[in-house]
């Protein structure tokens, strides 16, 4: 045997293929950096907790009493947690057969799914199925089923918004897909142009490619725009005209920063828009107990809900759900307490919402600071973030400085972010991750920093950006083009 | 290199085009791939013959939805997955009724013995475990005088010390995409006093139960149907289910029942080479060790000569080794495959080897967690980087799961407080599972026309059931695998839900069936009496 099975070029190709920058040369550095000592700040992931936002206390109350089901048979447990939460954690225990210790049903436990369909219900004014709605590890995991099960081969092509979430990309390709782009328009703050959307189909249809499916991501990653209802009717729309079923990531639904709109989730409006295409457009929903103000990243809780998908095809993705035994029971706890959080009245309800207002008050306020900062610096713009947890920057570079990224071997944005890194301690994704159009460079930062921190790390940003635009700044440079 | 791409452009094309000019070819179920193409083909010729159908956005009006059955990935139409398949789904109806009306059926109650779920069947959790989870669940109140009246010391101790493993103390936040490195460390601190031979941090995996690692390794080796995957038969059907996921070729050896489902190497060769001469690349070579669902556990000797083979041949050694706790027959021994490869002398440089290891069985069986990892050594960086990659798109598994996995891998020692009670619980759950092994291999052994070997290890039983002529014929009429047709009129005599052999794969001509061990001990008797009722009355009704 020469060749043995692991070597480089024996591998699947899809899987070398496949590019995952939030977590690719940056945040590789920055770990190294890190090791050495060096302060860092990671605003790399949308990851709140890590940079030192607190759990919220009743979720995990709940769920650390279902950990430990023992202590509710202790005299003493009421003098740790809060009778609420006892009484909580007993109800999700009825919920299981074996409390956390037990595979649940592969689409999640019965009733964590009703309080799902009942807080869809209660969000969108139409009711939801809890039959279908699947409780999954995290959203990324319901997104990775739903597109290994779209995709056959690299005939089909999925719609995904540039600049994107690298989950899509990257899952594309780990399937063998292929990923049809459509741009969003950063001058007109992000906003998504129908008339892009149907040049970027009949472009790939030219290549030979069935599109099958369209992803949106409102409120948008990196993008941070929130679509309006019109926005939303023109997608269904046009999905419903092109035969797209429509992946709806709405797992920053909470996390909105201006009032002008508000969230508004693509089932609603579809319901809205009445039938025909109300019963005929197919949709798939994500979210997840990551963002808003959970942020519970860790614990890899979420779930996808199906409208209009025919039962045939739910039946298959409940076999690959099942292959996968359950999604992991404390996450769909937490999905749990996120849906249907203490009432009026509760012992902990002043608590919880004073926590959770605290948290989403303060990131409305990073929000401003954040893209003011950027917008104070020399060749930099940004739009304002209208919700999720990013800033995406336009950072002009000076042809001078493209010409240094080239010489160092570098992309002229993954350049700029490792000299950011160096001289902050600011670790950031570079723009090329999420794809931008050509010769238009930007970077991802999230707004998850202290607000106490805030003003120092634009402080620190700018002397860095203004120092290196001063430095590769040439105007002979510009005249030259 | 442009070579083989170009040879396969070229095959493409003419496959393509052989299914143009051969109007049934691309129906033929077994040539997916070709109708792939046919359909790619085709959607590019069409390009040129129709461009209006192509072109304008209203022509797609009147197709069909794109989310049919139809049109789905066929690779996930062609998987199956037995364990919780048709059988679980009457199940589940019965279950239904009985809530419904009680006293519809001739039982009360469902026992669930078709899956390794112990906690849904009674079993406890151990108690330290659960403390130090619910601790650094909600550490703000590891400070407070009132918490060590609820919790035992050590746990606190020990939910501080992970707590300082994990930057920001943050157990709501996203980890390496490996793992939280102290975790692993733990782990691999773990592997070594098992094994005797050091282990790196930095080839641990933590994953959401063993499962997500199986498919990452088969999605990393799997480039097409051409590639095969060597895998025991009978099997744990997540090995054929993510295979054919992978669009990859199974590529079976049949374990030998008559020596207690023997693991032999000359089997191996048989059908390595008539793998080859079929033009399948043999990749990798899985091993269940204890058996799922035959719950052998291989002798060290035995496990010599397999990993003699894959250094031979080139082949990645996958070994699942989750139920390396669950070893019941006194005169064996759990040995890993690291262990049995380096105690050989070969290094890391010899072997490509994956060892997979889970919460969810050995005594904690802590099914519900999913935490698990998987140990990648013999990987060269570059390849190690790719796993790397695709671990970080799903950005890393869950904490509590993490956590778990490093308790596992380091319980309690002699003199800690809750040693005690640690070992009682660990002592109990093992010696009842061995007890509860033994009562049904013998209850089933004296069954007309069964056999089951021991349960050396696991969680399973797989007896063997000789069914009569007319019985296999009732099950003919019914549309029924034989031991299918048997289950579910097992279960719906006794409630009891077992597997039919068919989802694991068998001896052609051979059927079994899949009954775990894990029901309560007192419902043990139970459980023998309605069997042995229930398959009296059929062999009755059925015999020749």
């Amino acid at each position: 045997m020469s060749r043995k099975a692991l070597d480089y070029d024996q591998i699947n190709e899809n899987v070398k293929k496949a590019q995952y920058a939030v977590r690719g040369e940056l945040y590789l550095r920055a770990s190294e950096l890190q090791k050495e000592g060096k302060k860092i700040i990671f605003t790399n992931v949308g990851n709140p907790h890590a940079l030192g936002q607190k759990p919220l206390t009743f979720p995990r109350q709940v769920v650390a009493l279902c950990q430990a089901p023992f202590l509710l048979d202790d005299p003493n447990v009421g003098l740790v947690f809060p009778a609420d939460a006892i009484a909580k954690a007993k109800l999700y225990l009825s919920y299981t057969a074996g409390g956390l210790g037990a595979y649940s049903d592969s689409r999640g436990l019965p009733g964590i799914r009703k309080e799902v369909a009942e807080f869809i219900g209660r969000r969108d004014g139409y009711p939801s199925d809890p039959e279908l709605i699947y409780l999954t590890d995290g959203a990324s995991k319901g997104v990775m089923q739903i597109l290994q099960t779209v995709i056959r081969g690299n005939g089909d092509g999925i719609l995904v918004p540039v600049p994107q979430y690298p989950l899509y990309s990257a899952a594309i390709s780990l399937f063998g897909g292929a990923l049809v782009p459509y741009y969003l328009e950063e001058t007109a703050n992000w906003g998504l142009d129908i008339n892009n959307l149907r040049q970027s189909v009949a472009d790939a249809r030219f290549k030979g490619i069935t599109v099958r499916a369209m992803v949106i991501i409102n409120p948008g990653n990196p993008t941070g725009q929130c679509l309006s209802v019109e926005n939303l009717q023109q997608i269904l729309r046009f999905c419903h005209q092109e035969n797209l079923v429509l992946l709806g990531d709405e797992v920053y639904q909470q996390n909105v920063y201006q009032d002008e709109r508000p969230f508004i989730s693509s089932r609603k409006v579809l319901f809205d828009m009445g039938p025909p295409i109300s019963k005929e457009l197919q949709l798939i929903s994500f979210h997840t107990v990551s963002k808003g103000f959970l942020g519970e990243c860790g614990q890899r809780g979420g779930y996808f809900e199906m409208t209009n998908i025919p039962p045939q095809t739910v039946d298959e993705i409940y076999k690959v759900a099942s292959i996968s035994l359950s999604p992991n029971v404390p996450g769909q706890i937490f999905m749990g307490v996120m849906v249907s959080p203490p009432k009026p009245g509760d012992i902990s309800y002043d608590r919880f919402i004073r926590e959770s207002k605290g948290i989403l008050e303060s990131l409305r306020k990073r929000a401003h600071m954040m893209t003011d900062g950027f917008n104070s610096c020399k060749n930099v713009v940004c739009n304002f973030t209208e919700g999720a947890m990013y800033s995406f920057p336009q950072i002009k570079l000076p042809p001078k400085a493209i010409e240094a990224a080239k010489s160092a071997g570098k992309v002229p944005d993954v350049f700029y972010c490792l000299k950011l890194l160096e001289a902050t301690g600011i670790s950031t994704v570079p723009g090329s991750g999420f794809g931008q159009k050509e010769g238009v460079f930007h970077l991802r930062t999230t707004i998850l920093p202290a607000e106490e921190d805030m003003p120092a790390i634009m402080a620190s940003f700018k002397k860095f950006n203004d120092a290196f635009m001063d430095q590769y700044e040439d105007h002979r440079g510009y005249s030259r083009m | 290199m442009r070579k083989f791409v170009l040879h396969r452009a070229k095959s493409i094309i003419t496959k393509a085009t052989a299914s143009l000019f051969n109007p049934h070819h691309h129906t033929h179920p077994s040539s997916s791939s070709s109708s792939e193409y046919y359909y790619y083909y085709t959607r590019t010729l069409n390009r040129f013959f129709t461009p209006l159908d192509s072109f304008t956005s209203m022509a797609s009006h009147n197709s069909t939805p794109p989310l049919t059955v139809e049109s789905l990935n066929p690779k996930v139409l062609k998987c199956e997955y037995a364990v919780r398949g048709e059988i679980v789904s009457l199940a589940q109806k019965l279950q239904q009724d009985l809530q419904a009306n009680p006293g519809s059926h001739p039982f009360e109650e469902i026992l669930y013995c078709n899956i390794g779920n112990p906690q849904s069947l009674g079993q406890q959790p151990i108690t330290f475990f659960r403390e130090v989870l619910a601790l650094c669940d909600h550490p703000t109140i590891l400070d407070k005088s009132e918490t060590q009246g609820l919790f035992s010391a050590d746990s606190i101790e020990r939910a501080w010390q992970i707590l300082d493993q994990i930057p920001g103390r943050a157990t709501g936040a996203y980890s390496h995409s490996q793992g939280i490195k102290g975790l692993r460390d733990t782990i691999a601190a773990g592997i070594e006093a098992r094994d005797g031979f050091p282990a790196d941090p930095n080839d641990i995996f933590l994953t959401d139960g063993a499962s997500p690692a199986v498919h990452m390794m088969m999605q990393l080796l799997i480039r097409s149907e051409k590639d095969g995957i060597f895998c025991p038969i009978p099997q744990y059907p997540l090995y054929s289910a993510s295979i054919a996921l992978h669009g990859g070729t199974l590529v079976p050896y049949y374990l030998d029942e008559a020596t207690g489902w023997g693991l032999e190497v000359s089997e191996l060769k048989k059908q390595l080479e008539t793998a080859r001469q079929n033009g399948i690349t043999v990749r990798a070579l899985v091993v269940i060790n204890p058996g799922n669902p035959t719950g052998q556990v291989l002798a060290e000797e035995n496990q010599r000569d397999i990993v003699e083979f894959c250094k031979k041949e080139g082949l990645v050694l996958l070994a699942d080794e989750v139920y390396q706790e669950n070893i019941y027959a006194p005169d064996k021994q759990f040995h890993s495959f690291k262990k049995v490869s380096r105690s050989m002398g070969y290094g890391d440089k010899d072997i490509p080897l994956v060892s997979f290891q889970s919460v969810s069985k050995g005594y904690h069986g802590e099914c519900g967690k999913r935490g698990g990892y998987m140990e990648v050594t013999g990987f060269s960086p570059e390849v190690r980087e790719q796993i790397y990659k695709v671990a970080s798109v799903n950005l890393c598994s869950n904490i509590s799961g993490q956590i778990l996995a490093s308790l596992v891998m380091s319980p309690p020692k002699v003199g800690d407080e809750s040693y005690d009670s640690y070992s009682a619980e660990r002592d109990g759950i093992l010696q009842s599972l061995a007890r509860r092994a033994k009562t049904l291999e013998d209850a089933l052994n004296s069954l007309e026309g069964v056999s089951c070997n021991r349960a050396e290890g696991a969680m399973y039983l797989f007896p063997r059931i000789r069914l009569p002529n007319k019985a296999i014929k009732e099950a003919e009429a019914a549309k029924k695998a034989p031991d299918a047709y048997y289950a579910s009129c097992l279960l719906n005599a006794t409630g009891v839900v077992v597997v039919p052999g068919s989802g694991f794969g068998q001896v052609p001509g051979t059927w079994h069936f899949r009954c775990t061990i894990l029901p309560q001990e007192e419902k043990i008797p139970a459980i023998v009496s309605r069997l042995t009722e229930f398959h009296k009355k059929f062999m009755d009704e059925f015999r020749d």
